[in-house]
């Protein structure tokens, strides 16, 4: 037999607006068992007139978008005249980035499967359910298992070359660190030491992403070579 | 003149057949209102009441909707681009420069498809990190959000698939570069690109099968999950904010 997990009794108050109940609820159970009091409005009007005006605004949004710009069209396609950078669209220019550090395996395969199969995992990967703020328990194993990941990893991409990413993850890792304690702080290192170790991971993999997509995007010419985004065409 | 419209409204609604249609009465009480929803197919997915917190902006700043909508103007702008397209070589280019020279705002239904794409992509991508840092991916949500990551790649290949089909130098490198990276995966790799391109290089044929894939195969897996999705936000309790209060782990008991 596992031990008893902690439960709580919770207890709606208001039996108009919510049915009275009573429940014993775990700590990782749903979230709507463990709220005691809510109020609640028709869906209509309320939420369908919403939906309604999120409809118009997106709609006028993009027509106004579609007047205003056009969407490009180069030459016919032309398989003997490679243009130079050949570009993928935007979303996949963080990977064609990759390209320019590691092997193609390691770029176009490797990395992408560990990204979706590691977002695909999330939701049952026990720490995304029960972590608190990264330093509460002020653990001080924890912190040094913390900085060898980081330093290791700084110097597996550093050691590829790779600065879009060894810069990132030693920025990361400094806030990381300068969050520890910080609930004595000011108020930037307050909001920063309520941080759980998930979301320093995914802040991480965002800050690179977004990096990495914005220098394949706008700084990279000819040959893949670093250039300005105003000096010749993207 | 008012009067005479008042009096063909009610006309109107006490006819048979508009009554054959819309069952209810006037939204005018909260059972007519709850009517609404659950005597309509496509509003029912809806609960007759949703928690009031939940219609806040900062509760899903509405970015789920935003890419729902984005997919319904990429749908309705799709079929109608799908009259002016044929997928050959080069008729699919002229195509092209038919809707933009020569097709009434024909341009202009090209850039709504091309930025609705974009806005799609864009907005997936945000929705994924506020449902992760709201942490709604917590029971029972965990199968809605793999669900999610499974949409995210049909969005994606929606996306790359479309990207082919203008044959200009754009689509035809944008695709080389992508597929040449799908040949260095292990084993697999060279078949499964021949398998995409139906070649070994991207050619008409590559053509053809983008559009089939992009037209057909991925838009019917984009509505399957999307179904799956909608229905399993409403089952799994409604849309998911914030955490607060006793349902953040960062909450400290207070005794």
């Amino acid at each position: 037999m596992s031990a008893t997990p902690e439960l709580h009794a919770v207890e709606s108050t208001d039996p108009v607006t919510v049915p009275r109940r009573v429940a014993l609820v775990r700590p990782d159970t749903r979230p709507a068992v463990r709220r005691s009091d809510e109020r609640y409005v028709m869906t209509f009007p309320h939420l369908i007139v919403r939906e309604v005006i999120l409809f118009q605004v997106v709609v006028v949004a993009l027509s106004l978008a579609a007047l205003a710009f056009d969407a490009p069209l180069e030459g016919i396609a032309n398989p003997i005249e490679t243009p130079n950078p050949a570009k993928a669209p935007w979303y996949f220019l963080g990977l064609q980035e990759l390209l320019h550090y590691f092997p193609p395996i390691v770029a176009g395969v490797l990395l992408p499967a560990l990204v979706v199969l590691s977002l695909a995992v999330i939701p049952y990967a026990r720490i995304n359910l029960t972590a608190g703020p990264l330093w509460a328990s002020g653990k001080k194993r924890a912190a040094l298992a913390l900085a060898a990941v980081a330093a290791a990893l700084f110097v597996l991409f550093a050691a590829f070359g790779c600065w879009p990413i060894a810069v990132p993850t030693l920025l990361t890792a400094g806030a990381m660190f300068a969050a520890r304690g910080g609930e004595r702080g000011g108020p930037v290192r307050r909001a920063l030491q309520r941080v759980t170790l998930p979301e320093w991971i995914m802040t991480w993999f965002v800050v690179i992403a977004t990096l990495l997509t914005v220098i394949g995007t706008f700084f990279r010419g000819p040959g893949w070579t670093l250039v300005w985004p105003w000096v010749g065409p993207i | 003149m008012s009067a005479t419209r008042a009096s063909l409204t009610d006309w109107i609604r006490g006819s048979s057949v508009y009554r054959s249609i819309v069952r209810h009465g006037i939204a005018d009480t909260n059972r007519n209102r709850s009517l609404v929803i659950f005597e309509n197919l496509f509003l029912h997915v809806h609960p007759v009441k949703v928690r009031e917190k939940t219609l806040r902006f900062s509760h899903t700043y509405w970015l789920g909707g935003i890419t729902l909508v984005s997919s319904l103007v990429l749908i309705a702008t799709g079929i109608l681009l799908m009259f002016y397209y044929h997928p050959s070589v080069p008729q699919a280019y002229r195509d092209m420069k038919e809707l933009n020279y020569v097709v009434d705002n024909g341009l202009f239904l090209r850039n709504l498809h091309r930025w609705a794409a974009h806005l799609m992509v864009f907005a997936a991508f945000l929705h994924m990190l506020r449902v992760f840092y709201h942490r709604a991916y917590r029971p029972p949500r965990q199968f809605n959000w793999v669900v999610g990551v499974v949409l995210l790649i049909v969005t994606l290949l929606l996306s790359y698939t479309g990207y082919l089909l203008p044959w200009d130098q754009l689509a035809f490198w944008g695709v080389s570069v992508g597929t040449n990276m799908a040949k260095e995966a292990p084993l697999v790799g060279e078949r499964i690109r021949f398998l995409l391109l139906g070649g070994n290089v991207v050619s008409e044929n590559a053509l053809l099968r983008f559009y089939v894939l992009h037209c057909v195969v991925l838009p019917v897996a984009l509505l399957l999950f999307l179904s799956v999705h909608i229905w399993r936000v409403r089952k799994d309790g409604g849309v998911q904010g914030p955490p607060s209060g006793v349902d953040d782990p960062r909450h400290e008991e207070t005794p």
